[in-house]
């Protein structure tokens, strides 16, 4: 027997439609039969983070796979991908087998989990991972993650490599002689404060070389976390070339800048950095207009006593799987991007690039989607992120929207289906 | 004098009034190092902790010697080997130490922002001895003051910091110090030991110091770490000391009666000529008794207004 359902009088793209599920499927998304009722809740496909650490194995007491997965269900994805830079490193098939497994149990309905493997055994950065076997069991793509790839040659031999097996692989762009323990971006701010800076060329070296890399192999890369101007103005030259390359950016860069950091707050710090305000103006119109495929979260989970050393000494990183969501439509808010930017953003651009499936509401699409109100509000706070890690720059400050339902093929992973549901 | 300060973190909280006024009083308490009997009871029942987490010898003598003298009592704490060495206990340290009821800690850590942060975990004064590259405030309050006593005000004066300026907490916290008491200041240092964006600073900027010399009623010299060499920002000392070491003639294009000044502990025949250091223009030892003032002057602003305040 199929189960038919009707979500009634809900928003797509500014139209009041009704939704009707068959089973795990999108059977139909038609203009609602009853004007006037209801029509506040904005309907959405589920989210896909193609970036974030779960730290399991080794590092639970930051976050493990069950608390990462259930902060992903209230932040609205429908499914993510885990960084490889577990302790040990996920570069062998017993380890993304153990990762997948513990998903399975904890969270069977979802979000879906997809494994990264390493790029390098170790991510040590000097001999290619048993990519075949990585793939085999599981891993949706490479990435050395955290540990720049500073051998283009080991790079260009993984993108050779991975290429036949059909999997992408993603590079975290930074020289890294350019950056010996820097803290913060370089510039007013670090001189002030007496940090060590990050500069901006730092990323955009590994970004020139990437792109030169592609072009010279014509195999596709994806370019982690960018955050700088100079790396928007090469892969916008890069696109125009025809280069197969493809970027992504964290709604932190989009939002704020190094002066979050402040008097030394450890919550800002992340790897990039914060940059400039031109550096977040670039990235905008960047992500508008598509030179920015997607955006990702990044997430990066640390136990509150981690942060609560002197900024120097304090870890990278920013929990952002709560968050995303409400972060992203403070900026539809602003103006800065549009409701299809933000699909595109998060959902069908991440879809393309890995070779997920998407909902796009035609028949047959697979029910993952999400109901979010912006009428209402949420705070971000120890007790309701449910990341382990609390460590985000709005922790304690209000944000708008909240999502109220979140379905992977029709089962709830979040939140309940509203009234009026026949 | 009115003293509204939790702790001081740099020169940054302080308004010229303040310094100037801060000046004045440490006059007064010049005058007790040059007693008899160099000890007054004005700070007896108050404890002073002394955290240094780095190597220090005139900055911690200073403050011990400072507290000593007004009859508050101090605590050193060895940290060698400890794990505060390596900064990764500081929230546990402090607070450990804040349950020993101090009614000031003197920090010194190597970590850039490390008294911020203790100042933001506990309720006591925070006295900074300097912190990474960031600040020494009370030794751009020494250098203010043995200038204070020897010119008659700050306009029209002019100071040279010579060295290495992005690794000097001393040379960011001069630079605050003396541009917000009007000296025009100027920098000389290699490119490679200049922050990025010194544009943005109130200062002018030159490469060579015959020219940075002309006219200038002071010259501070940096001591240059002698590792800044292996991590590749100069090819040589050799070569460090024949652009930048300070000599006698430097001084004979300075304004007349010009003087040197150096924060110690100084490489002799590197950043200074080693008979300029010893000879009747520098300043150095002046600074070192300056500095035992100016310490008293701060502990007992902090261990008798604030601490009255907060009760």
């Amino acid at each position: 027997m199929s189960e038919r359902r009707i979500i009634q009088s809900i928003v797509w793209q500014g139209r009041v439609c009704d939704c009707v599920l068959e089973e795990d499927r999108i059977s139909e998304l038609r203009p609602a039969e009853e004007e006037g009722s209801g029509g506040e809740l904005i309907l959405l496909p589920g989210l896909i983070d193609c970036h974030t650490h779960l730290r399991e194995p080794g590092q639970e007491h930051k976050e493990d796979i069950a608390s990462g997965l259930a902060a992903a269900a209230s932040g609205g994805f429908s499914s993510i991908l885990c960084m490889a830079n577990t302790d040990p490193v996920n570069d062998t098939a017993a380890i993304t087998s153990m990762m997948l497994d513990t998903a399975a149990r904890a969270h069977p309905r979802g979000p879906a989990l997809h494994p990264v493997g390493a790029l390098s055994r170790g991510l040590a950065g000097k001999e290619l991972a048993p990519m075949h076997e990585l793939a085999r069991s599981g891993c949706i793509a490479f990435s050395n993650d955290g540990v720049p790839v500073s051998d283009s040659s080991l790079m260009r031999r993984a993108m050779e490599y991975s290429f036949d097996l059909q999997r992408p692989i993603i590079d975290h762009c930074e020289d890294p002689s350019l950056s010996p323990e820097g803290v913060v971006s370089e510039g007013p701010l670090s001189d002030r404060l007496g940090l060590r800076g990050v500069p901006s060329v730092c990323e955009s070296i590994q970004v020139a070389r990437d792109i030169l890399l592609a072009s010279y192999l014509d195999i596709p890369v994806h370019l982690a976390h960018i955050s700088r101007r100079e790396s928007v103005e090469l892969i916008h030259w890069a696109k125009n070339k025809g280069v197969p390359v493809s970027a992504e950016t964290c709604p932190h860069y989009l939002l704020w800048t190094e002066d979050k950091v402040g008097d030394y707050d450890p919550l800002a710090k992340v790897n990039p950095p914060l940059g400039t305000a031109d550096d977040v103006t670039a990235l905008r119109q960047a992500a508008r207009e598509g030179i920015i495929d997607i955006l990702a979260t990044d997430h990066a989970p640390h136990a509150p006593f981690e942060k609560e050393v002197p900024l120097s000494r304090a870890p990278n990183g920013i929990s952002g799987l709560d968050t995303a969501l409400s972060l992203s439509w403070g900026l539809v808010q602003e103006g800065v991007l549009t409701q299809k930017d933000l699909i595109r953003l998060w959902c069908h651009g991440p879809a393309r690039i890995f070779g997920l499936r998407a909902n796009g509401f035609n028949p047959g699409d697979p029910a993952d989607f999400l109901l979010f109100d912006p009428r209402e509000s949420w705070t971000p706070t120890a007790d309701s992120m449910r990341s382990r890690g609390k460590n985000t720059p709005c922790l304690n400050q209000e944000l708008p929207g909240r999502i109220r339902l979140n379905c992977r093929e029709g089962e709830v992973l979040y939140g309940q289906f509203p009234k009026g549901i026949a | 004098m009115d003293w509204p300060h939790k702790d001081l973190l740099s020169v940054d909280q302080l308004t010229s009034s303040e310094i100037l006024e801060l000046f004045q009083l440490a006059q007064n308490f010049e005058e007790i190092n040059s007693r008899l009997v160099k000890k007054t009871p004005t700070l007896k029942g108050k404890s002073v902790l002394l955290l240094f987490a780095e190597p220090s010898t005139r900055t911690k003598t200073s403050f011990d010697i400072a507290a000593k003298r007004l009859s508050a009592d101090t605590f050193s704490l060895a940290t060698k080997g400890s794990s505060l060495e390596k900064g990764e206990d500081l929230k546990d340290t402090g607070l450990t130490l804040q349950a020993m009821q101090p009614d000031a800690i003197v920090i010194r850590h190597g970590q850039s922002g490390a008294a911020d942060f203790l100042a933001h975990q506990l309720h006591c004064s925070i006295i900074n001895a300097g912190d990474g590259w960031h600040a020494h405030p009370t030794q751009a309050l020494l250098d203010g003051f043995t200038l204070y006593k020897l010119w008659e005000g700050f306009r029209d004066r002019t100071l040279l910091l010579v060295g290495d300026i992005a690794h000097s907490r001393v040379a960011r916290s001069d630079i605050e110090l003396f541009a917000k008491l009007g000296v025009s200041v100027r920098l000389c240092a290699p490119r490679t030991l200049l922050p990025r964006h010194i544009s943005h600073w109130p200062v002018s900027v030159y490469s060579d110091l015959d020219e940075a010399c002309r006219g200038v009623d002071a010259i501070q010299c940096l001591r240059l770490q002698l590792e800044r060499q292996q991590s590749g920002l100069l090819p040589s000392l050799r070569e460090y000391a024949t652009r930048f070491g300070l000599r006698k003639r430097h001084l004979d294009l300075a304004r007349a009666g010009a003087k040197v000044l150096h924060p110690g502990p100084m490489n002799r025949g590197i950043e200074i000529d080693s008979q300029l250091a010893d000879d009747q223009d520098s300043l150095i030892l002046d600074q070192v008794s300056s500095g035992i003032a100016i310490r008293m002057t701060l502990l007992y602003l902090f261990l008798t207004s604030t601490s009255q305040r907060r009760e």
